[in-house]
């Protein structure tokens, strides 16, 4: 219901687009340290791992496959999703659910305002935008951090480990001819992610009652149902995808 | 801090004295504050007849019911009103007063369509509302203002975007008509708008919230007030003005009030009738002398002493 209320009033007006400004600024932008540290440092750790294993084979040339395929299907999504859940999420729901107990959600009823219409759709639609925009910067970072593991604790020249990230995104196939099915994998996940982490936060934030306890339970359901769903989905979308979009 | 902080902190010692050394950090008072606190309590003072909310004549000329409940009942997992039945003539203060968890609230609820009985009717301004569409009922609240026991206002904008919030929402004014509208709302609740308007909720005290709160209620022009426990909280003084403005309201705008509230004191200056909630049923409803004239044993122990 209120997904289906929260989308169907983006198509409607009043639309509050300055809030809908200020909730991408604050999901997206607000977000962009985090998820940068954390692709960059994953990236790191991926290259260093896989040099370790692909040493015993001779083959650390693939470390930029390796790190390109992990970070752009599988990782970059689920961890900007999973640290988006518990900084945007928890935010979300703390700020909606004190605005429930503190009785400002009937004041937007009273004052002649659909407080879905104001407070959810536009948190839905900044996430459903930001999270691949996000998630988008994330793989980059995170090749990046490979990138430098690999040059300077591996001895693999910059432009051979791009050259190996490409492979492995064209290698994935193609969808219309110019679009990399990695791209597809790597950037329906977020949009199902940010509706996720929106709609969870938003939900919890209403439904907060016994004051400032009950504004605490909400926000730590957020988090962790936010996550585990991640978690859950993102095994559901990579099977979907994988058989509509086979390699 | 603020200056209803400092009022607030200064009521628990006689009115006009200063802090005595070692009692803390002695309370520093502007000459505005001074004449402030100076206005309130000459109010105070003053006649209480001038107050008196029009009753018995003001009632056989106005005879237009702008708000009525009719036969209600709810039921949530006990039963909250069992056939309540009242209505507000245009212009009338009612005061909804009742034990705690009698449903006094509720009953504001019912009024703003954000609860719907299990049977019975709810008319405002002649309009049916319990079955109105969510949309319908939306158009339906803004003839009404409401103020919260906690003022409700909206943490993360200003005083001015808070009192502009519904003109924003619901009107084409220009920008300028706006703050005009706003200024004039600010300074009818006894507010400075020079002084208020870029302050936050956060950094107002209780009694300026709720005149705020009031200012918010009453900027689209509201014709019907609902007040929700508005002295709850507040010392003496800021009690009395804040009283003193839904009497102001009443008086000078003639808007229609219903007022929720324990202060049996606030209730007799401002109400021209009182409904007392028992037993999920009203118990009583006439005016503050009736009340007070009544030997309902309900009625003598509610009021007790006063």
């Amino acid at each position: 219901m209120l997904s289906a209320k929260a989308i169907g009033f983006a198509f409607s007006r009043p639309f509050y687009r300055s809030d809908l400004i200020q909730q991408m600024d604050s999901i997206g932008v607000q977000s962009l340290p985090i998820v940068l540290l954390t692709g960059f440092f994953t990236g790191m750790v991926l290259a260093l791992q896989s040099s370790v294993q692909l040493k015993t084979f001779g083959a650390t040339m693939y470390i930029g496959r390796l790190v390109a395929a992990s970070m752009i299907r599988e990782l970059g999504p689920v961890l900007a999703g999973l640290m988006v859940a518990g900084r945007v999420g928890s935010g979300i729901a703390a700020q909606i659910g004190s605005m429930r107990v503190t009785e400002q959600i009937d004041a937007l009823n009273t004052l002649g305002t659909d407080p879905i219409r104001k407070l959810v759709t536009p948190r839905v639609l900044a996430a459903l935008i930001m999270m691949p925009t996000l998630t988008v910067i994330n793989d980059f970072a995170g090749i990046l951090g490979g990138n430098v593991i690999a040059a300077a604790y591996v001895g693999i020249p910059t432009s051979l480990y791009w050259r190996t990230v490409w492979e492995q995104i064209a290698g994935g196939g193609f969808i219309f001819k110019y679009i990399p099915n990695d791209f597809v994998h790597g950037l329906v996940k977020p949009f199902v992610f940010g509706g996720i982490i929106s709609l969870v936060a938003c939900n919890f934030g209403l439904k907060t009652s016994g004051g400032t306890e009950g504004v605490g339970v909400s926000t730590t359901r957020t988090v962790v149902t936010a996550s585990i769903l991640i978690l859950v989905v993102d095994y559901f979308i990579t099977q979907l995808l994988l058989a509509f979009l086979p390699a | 801090m603020t200056d209803d902080r400092r009022d607030s902190g200064d009521d628990r010692r006689k009115p006009g004295s200063t802090p005595a050394e070692g009692e803390g950090v002695p309370i520093r008072r502007t000459a505005d504050d001074e004449r402030v606190r100076a206005a309130i309590r000459n109010e105070l003072s003053l006649d209480r007849s001038q107050d008196m909310p029009p009753t018995a004549e003001y009632r056989a000329a106005a005879t237009n019911k702008i708000i009525e409940l009719k036969n209600v009942y709810l039921a949530f997992d006990r039963p909250i009103l069992e056939n309540v039945s009242f209505a507000a003539l245009s212009g009338e203060t009612i005061v909804v007063a009742g034990e705690s968890g009698t449903g006094k609230s509720t009953i504001l609820k019912l009024l703003l369509r954000l609860l719907v009985p299990d049977r019975g009717e709810v008319f405002i301004d002649k309009e049916e509302i319990t079955s109105l569409k969510f949309a319908d009922a939306l158009k339906v609240r803004q003839k009404m203002g409401m103020v919260f026991q906690g003022a409700a206002l909206f943490d993360s904008l200003t005083v001015y975007e808070n009192v502009a919030y519904p003109l924003r929402e619901h009107t084409t004014l220009s920008e300028d008509e706006i703050e005009t509208r706003v200024r004039e709302k600010l300074s009818f609740v006894d507010l400075n708008p020079d002084r208020v308007i870029d302050m936050l909720p956060s950094d107002l005290s209780g009694g300026m919230r709720k005149r705020v709160g009031i200012a918010r209620g009453m900027a689209n022009n509201a014709q019907i007030m609902l007040y929700d426990e508005p002295t709850s909280g507040l010392d003496p003084l800021t009690t009395a003005t804040i009283t003193h403005l839904i009497i102001k309201l009443q008086r000078e705008l003639g808007v229609t009030s219903i007022v929720v509230t324990h202060d049996i004191r606030s209730a007799f200056r401002m109400a021209s009738r009182i409904a007392v909630l028992h037993n999920c049923h009203i118990e009583f409803f006439g005016t503050p002398e009736e009340m007070s004239g009544s030997d309902n044993p309900y009625l003598r122990d509610f009021l007790g002493g006063y």
